[in-house]
């Protein structure tokens, strides 16, 4: 009786805390890098002043947020204007529950290994496509309840958004569930996928893979993806209004979405908590293959956390039709592409991998090839039916 | 009390909650959310039946995708508070009243057969476990729904299809032609 409370209580009860706090720290880690390495892309120092390295200033701006005056416009919708941040940090939050971060343990006297993750549901990535589809409504809600038109703007930019690009988030993964044959995330990442480079789904998925990290990027409001708080056009979106501690959550919100994004993508794509070289060491099922397989996935994750940062540096902001243009025509045929090109092959090579790695690739270059010389037709057929003297706007018209 | 009828309390309460308030809110984005707290609740009674591919799918259509376009086009539109008087006058009232009567005796009539037959929160159970004991693991699996749809339901399934490519092709049609006499 006592060690089935210890199963049923205890154990979920230090995994819960443990990823929750994780997580949390994990937004600290993530301001402070972001900042220094924008410094370092941009040339420049960054944050460096406070504690070493300036590995302190997420505390200090945290601090800096709890003692700035918590202002309530009144203008606004009060009951929904302060419970928008909760409902876009509530929903960050929830999704890391399904994720595997580790393999499993077996310790003595305990009858079931413990899992390294808090929820194995068999469902997992659904799971996962529902909650972040919840994560909309904290910016819709919060963007209308400020009563400002640039708020209502950045939530309307947002809610379109989210909606286009869902549509490949869900598409992207179908090949990997049809390879994989299950949806739980423990099974894609753990006998879905082996321990070497070359045997992750982001190969023999290579399409889809950036489709689906591609939408992530949507899905988070990054750059380039992040119209719904375009600072050059709509002041700061729909926080305008916001200040102190709730505008402190909406910030968090946006980098625990990065990293449950990242963990995500690592799991379905990129292997999980697998690596070559280091699966068994200490004996399958030890503690110390587990902690070694956390860490795989933690460095993993940083890895393309980083990722992340350096696209916000590299590539400018979508223009809106851009935007809906490139997830319409591009991304959605892409992911669609790669439900039928993997099912086929899949039937067709007796499940050969290579061959549906090379199949999905050639067909996505083929589709995207198709799509570009469509639209570049349509352009021109455009062009030519405008009067001449449009001459200077038809060059723009081509960069589009 | 087993665990299973207080959540299923609890879930069931909300979504009547959030039912009542859909209607009783003079704001539609105060009725949209509102609509959001039900569906979510509704997806919580599936999961505790065991259908979570249900639940899962309940969440991802209407909480997450068609409530999505219910505040983008009330936001858009921006649409205020309404009027008490509202848009029920008239002729619309008494059928209004007459449907709702009926949807009352049906209701009450479903709750007193199934109290009658077996006390509430068993039903919950009873069908859960029952379908446990059929199929173990694979009755809601989503591999079983997948071979279902594709042999007992396989005319549905296309028809279904069929009715949703038409729709896909009648508002492409539709939103081309606004842009022809705009042009």
């Amino acid at each position: 009786m006592d060690i089935n409370i210890l199963e049923v209580i205890v154990i979920p009860i230090i995994k819960v805390l443990f990823i929750a706090h994780l997580l949390v720290i994990g937004v600290m880690v993530m301001i402070w890098s972001e900042r220094r390495v924008s410094g370092w892309i941009q040339d420049r120092l960054g944050p460096n002043r406070v504690g070493p390295q300036g590995l302190l200033q997420p505390i200090a701006d945290g601090i800096k947020f709890l003692f700035k005056e918590d202002l309530i416009p009144n203008h606004v919708d009060k009951p929904l204007y302060v419970l928008a941040p909760a409902m876009l940090l509530i929903p960050a939050m929830l999704t890391i529950a399904v994720v595997p971060f580790g393999d499993s343990i077996t310790i003595e006297g305990l009858e079931n290994p413990i899992h390294l993750q808090i929820a194995d549901i068999n469902i997992g990535i659904l799971y996962i496509l529902a909650i972040t589809s919840l994560g909309v409504y904290g910016v819709v809600i919060g963007a209308w309840a400020s009563n400002n038109k640039y708020s209502l703007l950045g939530g309307l930019r947002s809610s379109a958004q989210m909606i286009s690009y869902e549509l490949t988030l869900g598409l992207g993964i179908i090949g990997v569930l049809m390879l994989s044959g299950s949806l739980s995330l423990r099974t894609i990442a753990g006998e879905g996928q082996g321990s070497y480079p070359w045997e992750w789904n982001f190969l023999i998925h290579f399409p889809a893979f950036l489709a689906f990290t591609t939408a992530m990027f949507a899905e988070t409001n990054r750059l380039p993806f992040d119209l719904a708080e375009a600072e050059q056009e709509l002041v700061a979106g729909y926080h305008t209004e916001y200040s102190s501690m709730k505008f402190a959550i909406f910030f968090m919100a946006e980098y625990m979405n990065m990293i449950v994004g990242s963990a995500v993508v690592v799991t379905l794509f990129l292997g999980g908590w697998q690596f070559f070289g280091l699966e068994n060491i200490g004996g399958e099922g030890s503690v110390t293959a587990g902690l070694i397989s956390f860490a795989i996935f933690f460095i993993k994750t940083g890895v393309f956390l980083f990722v992340f940062i350096w696209v916000r540096w590299t590539l400018p902001r979508f223009r809106y039709d851009q935007l809906m243009n490139f997830g319409w025509k591009f991304l959605l045929p892409v992911a669609l592409t790669s439900i039928v090109v993997t099912g086929t092959l899949y039937i067709a090579t007796k499940g050969n991998l290579v061959w549906i790695g090379i199949g999905n690739t050639v067909a996505a270059f083929i589709v995207v090839s198709i799509v570009a010389g469509m639209l570049a037709l349509d352009n021109n057929s455009k062009a030519a039916a405008q009067d001449t003297s449009a001459a200077p706007l038809r060059g723009l018209e081509a960069i589009e | 009390m087993n665990p299973e009828l207080i959540v299923f309390i609890i879930f069931g309460t909300v979504s009547i909650i959030g039912a009542i308030a859909v209607i009783s809110f003079r704001h539609p984005i105060y009725s949209a959310l509102s609509l959001i707290v039900t569906f979510f609740s509704q997806a919580g009674l599936f999961v505790l039946l065991g259908a979570h591919f249900v639940a899962a799918v309940q969440v991802i259509v209407y909480a997450g995708a068609i409530m999505v376009l219910f505040l983008f086009v009330i936001m858009l539109l921006n649409l205020g508070t309404l009027s008490a008087k509202g848009a029920l006058t008239g002729k619309l009232k008494g059928v209004a009243v007459i449907l709702g009567i009926l949807l009352a005796v049906e209701g009450v009539y479903i709750a007193v057969r199934a109290l009658n037959q077996t006390k509430v929160g068993s039903v919950v159970a009873e069908n859960a476990e029952a379908a446990l004991q059929d199929n173990p693991i694979e009755t809601y699996d989503i591999g079983h729904i997948g071979d279902l749809l594709f042999s007992k339901y396989l005319l549905p399934f296309e028809v279904t299809s069929l009715i949703l490519l038409a729709a896909l092709i009648g508002v492409i049609v539709l939103v081309k032609r606004d842009k022809q006499t705009e042009n």
